[in-house]
């Protein structure tokens, strides 16, 4: 801890400059699903030519944006149960029928926060021991998406890594990470082995390995 | 003539004895059968083991039921309200924790004569290696853990064995039904409903709208009939609530 305070403080994407980096490995066609806190920032930077079909867990397929006030249906909300519109083309399932769309391999990618991400893909997030435990449908999403994309700040408030070599959290799931999205760089999980294959701009790779705690090859220039 | 309509919910619901076991549809507030909660709450059950994704953000519905101490065990996904955890921590109510897709498909599974199924969710996490503690001793010790699940490989990928549920009774709320209980939802607020209602051996469906025997077309129903046992309309005393941001996955 000591180490992470030393550090240089250095600043790379924003909040909103990591979703947008992301959307841009969205492709046409793709369904997903996004999770709470930075995945919710994406759906405006998704590019014109791309249509993305957004699920949310409690069966929608066709999420739009955001109610206007004054519009809400309680009868129509996503996942984090705010008020929403649906796409022109929106289907409407049951919990039963949702869930067998992210566990029937027919999701192409769900993006989800992480408290902690190994460098063989296990993921951490959904319960901080002595907290209040509640999971929804973080372990089918990463059970079941074809990838699974984690967007977070490279290391948490007290300047700890977030990539690590093994997760002391709790498991969402084992070995189901793809891909990293951060603050600092973008990384990629292929046959468990880590890879940098993008710094942020201004970001240099030494900068990325000493608030890394796992060890991974570099790839950089790679398609990301 | 088969006609499902009952007029009076506490009279439908005096069968419902404490201790039962009850599926409950409903996503948050949304698709919640409030007013079957509320005549539980005002029948003065209690010792109920409710199967339902969550809590709520607030003291309507199961957080009714939760406010009143009325539920000996949550099976849920996602709580929610502080309260509810509260009374974990206090040894007052046992929380069985399920993935919510786990969770959707033990209800299917228990209504369509499934005993048990294997999934990969949860595989290799603490629900399911037997160190999540199902309940707290009153002096915060931990009490009981939640079973350690069996597990097998398929196709190279660890799967764990999860049960089919099947409930005493179950309780949704649904947006029209015809005598016969055939049941139409809308919108998101179907969630949960059709599969709680196929979990219960007997089960009560709470509507907005009661329909005439033949104004649901066959394609449009969602949920036959044959899976409803008794239809109330909805009370206006339990108006919808408006949709309000609950942190969840």
């Amino acid at each position: 801890m000591t180490q992470a305070t030393t550090r240089a403080a250095i600043s790379g994407r924003s909040r909103e400059h990591i979703a947008q980096r992301l959307a841009a490995d969205l492709r046409d066609g793709f369904v997903v699903n996004l999770g709470v806190g930075i995945p919710l920032l994406i759906p405006p930077y998704i590019p014109p030519d791309v249509e993305v079909i957004l699920h949310a867990e409690n069966g929608v397929l066709g999420l739009g944006p955001l109610a206007p006030p004054g519009q809400e249906d309680p009868d129509l909300t996503d996942a984090g149960k705010q008020p929403i519109t649906l796409v022109t083309g929106a289907a409407i399932v049951d919990s039963a029928m949702s869930f067998a769309v992210v566990r029937g391999g027919h999701l192409d990618v769900t993006v989800l926060g992480a408290l902690q991400v190994s460098a063989r893909g296990d993921l951490a997030n959904w319960y901080v021991p002595g907290r209040n435990p509640a999971v929804g449908g973080a372990m089918d999403l990463v059970a079941g998406a074809r990838e699974v994309w984690v967007v977070m700040e490279h290391a948490d408030r007290a300047g700890r890594p977030k990539i690590v070599e093994e997760c002391t959290f709790p498991l969402t799931g084992r070995e189901v990470v793809t891909r990293v999205y951060t603050d600092l760089a973008v990384f990629h999980i292929v046959d468990g082995e880590l890879r940098l294959i993008e710094c942020a701009p201004g970001i240099t790779p030494a900068a990325v390995r000493e608030r890394t705690a796992a060890p991974y090859t570099e790839d950089l220039g790679a398609e990301g | 003539m088969i006609d499902k309509f009952r007029a009076d919910p506490a009279a439908a619901l005096a069968v419902i004895p404490s201790g039962a076991t009850l599926a409950v549809g409903g996503f948050g507030s949304s698709g919640r059968p409030d007013t079957l909660l509320d005549t539980l709450c005002d029948l003065d059950r209690r010792d109920l083991h409710v199967i339902v994704n969550n809590v709520g953000g607030d003291f309507t519905g199961i957080g009714r039921l939760l406010a009143e101490g009325r539920i000996r065990r949550l099976t849920a996904s996602f709580p929610v309200l502080p309260e509810f955890y509260d009374e974990y921590f206090a040894g007052r109510v046992e929380l069985e924790l399920i993935p919510q897709g786990t969770l959707a498909e033990r209800l299917r599974a228990g209504g369509a004569g499934i005993p048990a199924f294997f999934t990969p969710s949860g595989a290799a996490t603490m629900l399911a290696d037997g160190t999540f503690p199902l309940g707290y001793r009153a002096d915060g010790e931990v009490a009981t853990l939640m079973p350690e699940r069996e597990r097998r490989e398929f196709g190279g990928r660890e799967h764990i064995l999860e049960y089919g549920i099947v409930a005493d009774f179950a309780l949704v709320k649904a947006h029209k039904s015809d005598p016969r209980g055939n049941l139409r939802f809308r919108l998101s607020a179907r969630n949960f409903n059709p599969l709680a209602a196929m979990s219960g051996r007997h089960t009560f469906a709470e509507v907005e709208h009661l329909v005439g025997i033949g104004e649901l077309e066959p394609d449009d129903i969602h949920l036959p009939g044959v899976f409803v046992n008794e239809v109330l309309l909805t009370s206006p005393e339990s108006p919808k609530q408006p949709a309000t941001a609950e942190h969840s996955s």
